[in-house]
């Protein structure tokens, strides 16, 4: 009886390490231990790392095989307030406001799995407001570059003509990104008010909604490290 | 006290449910702001070269790392998940070294046939 049990559902103390992969593999059943729609959404993830790796990547080899100087990022994302000039104020600000909403969602998903309705909701309308207000400030950023620095896809005033290309491509499909988390966030949020994971029994939804939002967090990281500040 | 928790830890991930002391979010929160605190103030101060780009990858990949193992609850997950997840963009190391290797050539050749 208990072996049966141990077979069909193998639990974290069970096995561990590399017997554990083994024996997940091998008893003929789902080898991921997880909900479907978590295996899923790590699939997604994966094949995102794979593309955000692809334009990290060009843009890294663009830079490194151009001639001409690179733009410095310190200098062309400075903002000025009240007279004194700040470098890359704009990006820290935004890099500050997406980690606090990925804090909000991990106390959200924290919170779903509590089953506690409406702090989860309401962490999830909290993350996807400073969502909103990350992509609103990259609206902004767009606009001062276009409109103010003269920024192209074909080229700019301040040196190496890639500088543009790489730029709109590697934030704006994280913008992209974010946008569409906005809205994914706000939708699952309504969902949980409402109480429909209540009646399914499970908040997992909620964690697999905070993995993609995380995952966006993951990707500034890296386009914040290499782009701005390398 | 501390017992009957960790019981209801392993019982709550034998359900395959993720439920950790708010503390820790809490406390791996504040270490990312932390670190990108210490990644802007690199560039504040305008720190160049070699331990530029180190400070940078170090605070990249701890922030990174917190994300992933606390945030995406990968520390808990089995191991046959963490391979599948880990292992694959390791791949993608060949084509940064790849793609560095064909930068240099285009940069070189670039010199020697177009720069005056």
């Amino acid at each position: 009886m208990t072996e049966q049990v141990l077979l069909s559902e193998p639990t974290a103390a069970s096995q561990q390490g590399l017997r554990s992969v083994v024996d997940d593999w091998a008893q003929d059943k789902q080898a991921f231990a997880v909900p479907w729609g978590k295996a899923m959404m790590w699939i997604f993830l994966l094949s995102d790392t794979f593309v955000f790796t692809c334009f990290l990547t060009s843009y890294m080899n663009v830079r490194i095989s151009t001639t001409e100087t690179w733009p410095n990022a310190s200098e062309v994302f400075a903002l000025t307030v009240a007279g004194a000039h700040i470098p890359l104020l704009l990006i820290a600000i935004m890099t500050m406001i997406l980690i606090t909403s990925s804090g909000t969602m991990a106390m959200a998903v924290n919170f779903g799995y509590r089953k506690d309705r409406k702090r989860t909701a309401a962490l999830m309308f909290a993350t996807a407001a400073l969502g909103l207000s990350f992509v609103g400030m990259q609206a902004f950023e767009w606009t001062k570059l276009i409109v103010e620095e003269g920024v192209r896809p074909w080229g700019n005033p301040m040196g190496a003509a890639q500088f543009g290309s790489s730029f709109f491509m590697i934030t704006g499909f994280h913008g992209l990104h974010v946008s569409a988390g906005v809205i994914y966030l706000t939708v699952v949020a309504m969902r949980v008010l409402r109480g429909f994971y209540d009646r399914k029994g499970t908040y997992e939804t909620v964690e697999i909604a905070g993995l993609y939002w995380h995952f966006v967090d993951l990707v500034w990281v890296f386009i914040f490290a290499f782009f701005y500040l390398w | 006290m501390d017992d009957a928790v960790h019981t209801r830890h392993e019982a709550a991930h034998a359900e395959g449910q993720q439920q950790h002391p708010i503390r820790i979010y809490l406390y791996i929160w504040a270490l990312l702001f932390v670190f990108s605190a210490f990644s802007y103030m690199v560039d504040y101060f305008q720190l160049q070269g070699a331990l530029r780009w180190t400070l940078i990858i170090i605070f990249m990949l701890l922030k990174a790392s917190f994300i992933v193992a606390i945030f995406m609850h990968v520390a808990w997950e089995r191991m046959a998940l963490k391979l599948a997840i880990l292992t694959p963009p390791l791949t993608l190391l060949v084509l940064i070294a790849l793609m560095a290797i064909e930068g240099d050539y285009t940069f070189l050749t670039r010199l020697a046939a177009f720069v005056k």
